[in-house]
């Protein structure tokens, strides 16, 4: 029972990651209408520059102040992708307005590789590491409930709660604000937003700054885990099935569809795996998504895709 | 002013449904046939054969096979790489399982395979499409990564993991050398090509880019979705999976799963791009650049280094690969959605008129 | 006067000069479509004879174009019934309407913008073409008879429609004008019995207005085709239609000849307002 839990929570943790790097999509698609498959290089060139740039100041700083060093990173990584989400829209975007959803799809995987490009040639293809004062070291919690009680890493648990307070704000800031309903009318039709006069550019470059600061966040918090190397692209691929499930046009989705992937996984892995040779994580994920697809192609949480003639 | 076509008349429809309807045209495809198929041969050394021309053969065919898809039937695809997989093991399969099976039709069964499982994972684009379509197929590639991985029996119970195939042979004839074997490779991609450029000139191509330009009005003159969805499905995985054959048992000669890896599939996405979507010679000029360039950059950008006294690393060349590749996707989208085909065709139409400017 | 009496309004179009009216091809009976809450049409019936022309007139958002989704099979009712040729038709996809020998043109012209004219008019002989996927892929004997056979007859088209010189033009390089009669062309290629237009002439100059009614009156004539049709310039559907129907707001307010529809306050009052 324990380990059930253990696993079960493992999966949440894991599950709320995805959720992060899922909300980045979302974001985007909401805004733009475009499926982002950059984000993923957008993560790798936030945790790059963040762990550069504080390994680079504190060389400068003689190793004396760990925190000035992490907001210097903080702050060169937020102006990088703020960079990034600039040249999107100016060199990218704006000579696409209108276009098929499927072209900006494709569009986005060019854009993926020159950022992955740009990323190691400016910031290197190494492993580097992010130390932004996590504790590593797990708790041992509900030992009164089970026994043995859960053992649960702090890393992941503030992690976690990073992510549910980044989400909370981001929901708010599509629902309450203008800006976030501008960015809702710029995704539902270009032109009609532009008639009204809402600045389709400017939009376009706050919502991928948004973007890119999620990014930054999920490429701090993955990084910080696991190193800062060329695979965490490959999040993106593990993030993809979670907005398919939650919804695209959802936040509470991305969670949602984040900790349902995240569980399943890990649950799909200690249970089923041993019985089919192991190493099924991703392409179960895929499959549950796939299966959701066929059924409610708008995902969980998704507004309902109406044709018409 | 050789390039004119004044006094070639058509006088029957047969005529003017040709492949070419302009002779010079035709006289350019099929001298190059000729020229790549006797002449070549003697032309260049092993290194060409095995480092640029077989990889550039079968991976045209594998685009076209993208592009039949992709570029007529306007369904996007992120798991070609998967078919080509398909492809391969299948053939693989057939030849150690079934005794005195020969090569051909253990690598057209293969096919047959890769257009079967075409057809269960094209089956979530009748519902769906763009994006969703995308991960269905994602769904396939990474399914397969992990069956041919894992599962034993596809690789036969192979302890590294690595499948090889022992002996080619069709019909008496042992294909061992370079040579012989580009020109298995190139018979195999002439032949496909032309049956790609019949299927869209025919009724079947026309319910495809029907499909992918208008779908609802497609529908309404009596396409029936299902149907040409599916066959896009089928006669893609089809050409995909034989190219897969080719390249594991022709190319690589022996491959592990990787050589399939979705990183192929992105790669194959790309030449349909850059080449022209929806175009059968776009397919070929986006397979020549993808596997020429990185041959290239190798060479060039540590030559153009040292000129400037910086050292190009190894990492740098595939860093700058990256850059150059993801900008030419952009390019190419934003500018000319046809490709290097449709370059290719301006470059005809003022050919044309030349040396008159209008 | 009673405006849904079929009787009176099939001897008044009688007199319409040099045109016949056959059976009831096509009898639609209390149909309602919804979509989520909203109702696109609400109770409507009225039947289409064979060899007219019958228009369905009303204003903007009236559910002219819904309605024709409906014949058509893209739109599914929630209630009524629809009979073709006097057998109740189930609920059916496009391709099966299109099969039945419905065919239609669109509002917003729905072309293949990547094919040439030819090809755009060559998808409507699709469901003529019997050769299979092989005999296709080799281009030989049966698939090359069959492939020149029907170009034979899309080249018939091209002549009746005069768009001999666009021939092989990408349609997306036309004007507006002749991308509308390729539209048509591709409706007419299927050889349809029943032709469904959706605003012929909307967008068009009196000079491209008066070839397309040249047209359509030529179909009628000439194939005897059943065409229903859908317009917003009124002296066109008083002069080319048998019948019309009106609808406003997903109601039907008026059937019969023209000049009957013309004098029906129901009508007068949705046009101009109930102030009138």
């Amino acid at each position: 029972m324990g380990f059930f839990i253990e696993t079960m929570l493992g999966g949440l943790m894991t599950g709320m990651l995805y959720a992060l790097v899922a909300l980045g999509f979302v974001l985007i698609f909401k805004a733009s209408g475009v499926f982002n498959f950059a984000q993923g290089a957008m993560v790798l060139v936030a945790a790059l520059a963040m762990a550069r740039f504080s390994e680079w100041s504190n060389a400068a700083l003689g190793g004396d102040s760990l925190f000035l060093a992490n907001v210097i990173g903080i702050i060169g990584a937020g102006a990088v992708m703020f960079l990034v989400a600039w040249a999107v829209e100016r060199f990218v975007l704006r000579k696409l307005v209108n276009q098929e959803g499927a072209t900006l799809l494709m569009v986005t995987l060019g854009i993926a590789y020159v950022l992955e490009g740009l990323g190691q040639t400016f910031f290197g293809s190494e492993i580097y590491s992010i130390n932004v004062g996590m504790p590593k070291d797990p708790v041992i919690m509900f030992e009164g409930l089970i026994e043995g009680g859960v053992m649960i890493n702090k890393e992941d648990f503030i992690a976690a709660a990073l992510a549910a307070v980044l989400v909370g704000g981001l929901t708010l800031f599509f629902q309450k604000t203008a800006i976030g309903r501008a960015l809702r009318a710029v995704a539902d039709d270009h032109q009609a937003a532009q008639s009204v006069g809402i600045p389709l550019n400017k939009t376009w470059v706050i919502v991928w700054c948004v973007a890119g600061l999620v990014a930054l966040v999920a490429g701090i918090i993955w990084g910080s885990k696991m190193g800062v190397q060329f695979s965490l692209v490959t999040v993106a691929l593990r993030a993809l099935p979670v907005v398919i499930l939650g919804g695209l046009t959802s936040v509470p989705g991305a969670i949602v569809g984040g900790l349902i992937i995240g569980v399943g996984e890990k649950l799909s892995e200690v249970y089923l795996g041993p019985f089919v040779g192991g190493g099924i994580e991703i392409w179960f994920a895929y499959v549950m998504a796939l299966i959701v697809l066929l059924f409610r192609p708008q995902g969980l949480f998704g507004e309902k895709i109406i044709n018409r003639v | 002013m050789f390039y004119r076509e004044n006094g070639q008349f058509k006088t029957s429809y047969a005529a003017d449904q040709e492949i070419f309807t302009i002779t010079q045209d035709k006289w350019f495809v099929w001298g190059l046939i000729a020229f790549a198929a006797l002449a070549v041969p003697m032309l260049v050394d092993e290194y060409m054969f095995r480092a640029i021309l077989i990889p550039f053969l079968v991976l045209s065919l594998a685009a076209l096979g993208v592009n039949l898809l992709v570029g007529y039937c306007g369904q996007i695809t992120l798991g070609a790489g998967a078919f080509m997989a398909i492809g391969a093991y299948a053939a693989y399969n057939f030849m150690v399982r079934i005794d005195g099976m020969p090569l051909i039709v253990a690598m057209l069964l293969g096919g047959v395979s890769a257009a079967a499982f075409g057809i269960v994972f094209g089956i979530p684009s009748l519902r769906v499409r763009g994006l969703y379509l995308a991960v269905a197929t994602l769904a396939a590639q990474f399914l397969c990564d992990w069956a041919f991985l894992r599962i034993g029996w596809f690789t036969n119970n192979s302890s590294s993991g690595s499948v090889s195939v022992a002996k080619l042979e069709v019909l008496g004839w042992i294909i061992d050398s370079p040579v012989e074997k580009y020109l298995f490779c190139l018979a195999f991609v002439v032949l496909f090509a032309f049956i790609a450029k019949n299927l869209t000139r025919a009724a079947i191509g026309r319910q495809w880019m029907a499909i992918r330009d208008m779908d609802v009005a497609a529908e309404v003159i009596g396409i029936r979705p299902m149907f040409a969805k599916l066959s896009a499905f089928a006669v893609s995985s089809f050409f995909v999976g034989v190219a897969g054959a080719l390249w594991g048992f022709v190319h690589l000669g022996s491959w592990e799963p990787a050589a399939f890896s979705v990183d192929r599939s992105f790669q194959l996405l790309f030449m349909v791009i850059i080449g022209g979507m929806g175009s059968v010679m776009g397919s070929f000029f986006g397979a020549a650049f993808i596997v020429i360039l990185p041959i290239f950059l190798n060479q060039f950008l540590p030559f153009l280094g040292s000129l400037f006294g910086v050292t190009v690393s190894t990492a740098g060349v595939s860093h700058a690969e990256f850059i150059i590749f993801g900008s030419l996707i952009i390019f190419f989208l934003i500018v000319e959605p046809h490709g290097l085909a449709r370059l290719w065709s301006i470059a005809k139409q003022k050919l044309r008129l030349w040396p008159f400017p209008h | 006067m009673n405006m849904t009496d079929t009787n009176s309004s099939s001897t008044a179009a009688a007199s319409a000069p040099g045109r016949r009216q056959g059976e009831v091809i096509l009898d639609l009976q209390n149909i309602s479509l919804r979509f989520g809450g909203v109702k696109a049409l609400t109770d409507i019936s009225f039947n289409i004879r064979e060899h007219e022309v019958r228009a369905i007139i009303g204003p903007n958002g009236a559910g002219k174009s819904s309605m024709l989704n409906v014949i058509n099979g893209v739109y599914h009712p929630q209630e009524g019934r629809i009979m073709f040729r006097g057998e109740e038709r189930k609920k059916m996809e496009p391709h099966v309407a299109a099969q039945q020998g419905i065919a239609r043109t669109f509002q917003n012209i729905a072309l293949f913008k990547g094919m040439s004219v030819l090809d755009n008019i060559m998808t409507g002989r699709n469901l003529r073409m019997k050769c299979n996927i092989f005999q296709q892929a080799l281009w030989l004997g049966p698939a090359l008879r069959e492939e020149i056979a029907h170009r034979e007859k899309v080249e018939e088209i091209v002549d009746f429609l005069e768009i001999q010189h666009i021939r092989k033009t990408p349609v997306g390089a036309l004007p507006y004008g002749l991308q509308k009669r390729v539209d048509l062309g591709r409706a007419l290629a299927m050889e349809p019995q029943i032709l469904l237009l959706d605003e012929p002439m909307a967008g068009m100059n009196v000079e491209e207005k008066q070839d397309m009614c040249r047209f359509i009156l030529d179909i009628s004539d000439q194939f005897g085709t059943t065409i229903v049709l859908i317009e917003h310039d009124m002296g066109v559907v008083m002069d080319i239609s048998d019948r019309v129907v009106v609808l406003d707001y997903g109601k039907k307010i008026g059937d019969g000849t023209p000049h009957e529809v013309r004098n029906n306050q129901d009508v007068i009052n949705a046009y101009l307002g109930s102030g009138h």
